[in-house]
């Protein structure tokens, strides 16, 4: 057996002016710096590097970490730990998300922020730990019970896994929401030199006021925190709220990347990696005179609907490239109704498209147009 | 004249909707006087289980949370691990703390969280309308052991968590008492007391486990409802200090 000594993970030297570093490891030092005070997670590949990241950053910091028992301990681990008013993340793979989703929906119904990451593996089942990105359902439509939405942000760079990570949780302290990074395997274990932002970790997350948390009834009434609404108010009642919240955040938030839409012909849809596989085959493509544009959703939910169907107005057609049997593509057909023609192209299971691929794909559906 | 009894501070005055009998409503008044007496009102948080005493925010004039059902331990120990000035608390049904939230519970102990629980075993699930407890004697019928609960047919036998317990080093303090008498009531909230000063000492996890009457559920009146936390719970689950 290999004795290699321990990857030390210390705080990455911000003097330079980019350091080399994993989606993964991104994703924790981003939420190092925004001042998250609670960390729990369970092992599971491919996030492991994110669980160990955190354990040592976190007792750096003189922060909470917790190696939970389980997926669903670790998310209710986190409900307590917002509830007193803690910046408070767990991440995991894509079964250990299907575990959090009875806490996750806990988490919406009783206005907690919180961040979620999952760096999504090959299902069903236990599936495999290839990259994927199967679990776009999960995250954009629901996952546990009941209405409610999570904020759901997409990077597409290891840059991006920090900064969007950032962004979780100042949108989900700012809409008491609880908000997840959406990623796959292939972002979270790839290393890429990025841009550290934001350092004093003593004063992230102090810039929202908690009223709500509990931190013991001094000088004020009982704070309560709860999903439950038998009366006063009613469920019903409650649950206008959390709708009203959620048409604030699809005005206010949806993000998106769109490039050379302007002189394009076709448009190319895509998220997360492959939307960088889909960039290179445009590349490709325009060197040939076929000319594609590139629409790219930062925030999966709320989509931006609206933005797409300006993209695509007048195209002659629109490809859907995804790591699932087509997810996505269903947003894309919100959005852009049976106007224009809608291509899916999408491996599953942790097959993973190559840009090639993308251009056959790309040919073939323009010269059998009519 | 002294005035004997009065509202505690921590309680607040309105009727419950604990049926009439119910063990519970007793236990939320030893609760409430024990941090009145600790003055802990104003830097306690108890986390409420999901079962009939899901809304124990009502009657409690303290900060509260709810957590999904058995995930009370894995909630207190995110609040407590952020705010350990705080003094934490759960308050959980057999069927939270021993069925669906086993895990939970002993690896709260395990790890030796600094919190108090106070587990109220009644035997039997009285939200849902008495289905079968890991708790449920054997013989005891229930509405999924219509014929009592028999170990040989493969319903198990009734699970002693507090004493299983008692066994990791995690836990600093474990008893076993009852409401179903006076001189219990009493010792109950002696012991409630204990477990709290552990808290307030940092000496980790202790649990009191309170052997509480259903009349409801197990179809008795109030008073024939104590005589068998007495005369047959007790048999199983012998009341006292386990740690
Ligand atoms: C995940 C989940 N499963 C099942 C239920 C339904 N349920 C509510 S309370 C309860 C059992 C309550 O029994 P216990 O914990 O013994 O408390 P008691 O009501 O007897 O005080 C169950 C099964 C639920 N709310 N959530
Ligand atoms: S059902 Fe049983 S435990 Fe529930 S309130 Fe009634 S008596 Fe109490």
């Amino acid at each position: 057996m290999k004795n290699k000594p321990r990857k030390k993970h210390t705080a990455p030297n911000t003097d330079k002016k980019r350091i080399l570093i994993t989606g993964n490891e991104a994703i924790g030092e981003a939420a190092v710096r925004a001042g998250c005070g609670f960390y729990a997670g369970y092992p599971i590949t491919p996030q492991n590097e994110l669980t160990a990241y955190m354990a040592r950053r976190m007792s750096q910091e003189r922060k909470i970490f917790i190696q939970a028992e389980s997926e669903i301990a670790a998310i209710n681990m986190v409900f307590g730990a917002s509830s007193a008013g803690a910046r408070s993340m767990t991440t995991s793979s894509s079964p250990g998300i299907s575990l959090k989703q009875e806490g996750i929906s806990y988490l919406a119904g009783a206005q907690l922020p919180a961040v979620i990451a999952n760096v999504m593996r090959g299902g069903p089942g236990l599936g495999n730990i290839a990259p994927s990105q199967s679990d776009y359902f999960q995250a954009t439509k629901g996952g546990g019970h009941g209405d409610y939405h999570l904020i759901a942000l997409a990077p597409a760079s290891v840059q991006e896994c920090f900064d969007l990570t950032q962004l979780a949780f100042d949108l989900s302290d700012r809409y008491r929401n609880p908000a997840i990074i959406l990623l796959d395997a292939f972002l979270g274990q790839m290393a890429e030199p990025i841009k550290i932002t934001h350092q004093d970790t003593k004063t992230q997350g102090r810039k929202v006021k908690k009223e709500w948390a509990l931190t013991g009834a001094a000088g004020r009434s009982p704070n309560v925190i709860r999903s439950f609404f038998l009366k006063d108010p009613g469920l019903e009642e409650h649950n206008l709220i959390l709708q009203k919240k959620y048409e604030r955040i699809k005005s206010k938030e949806r993000r998106f990347e769109a490039f050379d839409i302007e002189d394009s012909d076709i448009i190319f849809v895509s998220y997360g990696i492959p939307f960088r596989i889909a960039r290179q085959a445009a590349q490709r493509l325009r060197s040939e005179g076929i000319r594609a544009g590139l629409f790219r959703p930062v925030t999966l939910w709320p989509y931006p609907y609206q933005e797409l169907e300006k993209a695509c107005a007048r195209k002659k057609a629109v490809f859907v490239f995804e790591l699932s049997y087509g997810q996505m593509l269903e947003d894309v057909k919100l959005a852009l109704g049976k106007d224009i023609p809608i291509y899916f192209y999408g491996r599953g299971g942790g097959g993973v498209f190559t840009e090639g691929e993308l251009i056959r794909f790309a040919k073939t559906k323009i010269k059998s147009k009519p | 004249m002294k005035k004997k009894y009065t509202l505690p501070r921590s309680l607040k005055n309105v009727p419950t909707h604990y049926c009439g009998g119910c063990g519970h409503g007793i236990v939320h008044r030893i609760v409430a006087e024990v941090v009145d007496e600790l003055k802990l009102r104003e830097k306690i948080v108890a986390i409420a289980p999901v079962g009939c005493a899901v809304v124990a925010y009502d009657y409690w004039d303290f900060d509260c949370s709810e957590s999904a059902h058995g995930r009370a331990l894995a909630v207190a120990t995110g609040i407590k691990r952020v705010r350990p000035d705080l003094i934490v608390f759960t308050y959980q049904g057999d069927g939270d703390l021993a069925s669906i939230g086993t895990a939970e519970t002993i690896h709260a102990a395990n790890r030796g969280e600094n919190l108090t629980c106070i587990f109220i075993n009644n035997a039997v699930y009285g939200m849902t309308g008495g289905q079968m407890a890991p708790t449920t004697l054997v013989g005891q019928k229930t509405t999924t052991t219509p014929w009592g609960r028999s170990p040989e047919k493969g319903d198990g036998f009734p699970l002693k968590i507090t004493e299983i317990l008692a066994g990791l080093p995690g836990v600093a303090y474990a008893e076993r008492t009852s409401v179903a008498k006076a001189q219990d009531v009493l010792k109950t909230k002696k012991a409630i007391k204990t477990a709290f000063i552990n808290q307030i000492e940092n000496k980790g996890f202790s649990i009191v486990e309170v052997l509480s009457q259903c009349p409801t559920i197990w179809g008795m009146t109030p008073n024939q409802a104590v005589k068998w936390v007495k005369e047959e719970m007790t048999k199983t689950f012998p009341l006292g200090r386990i740690k």
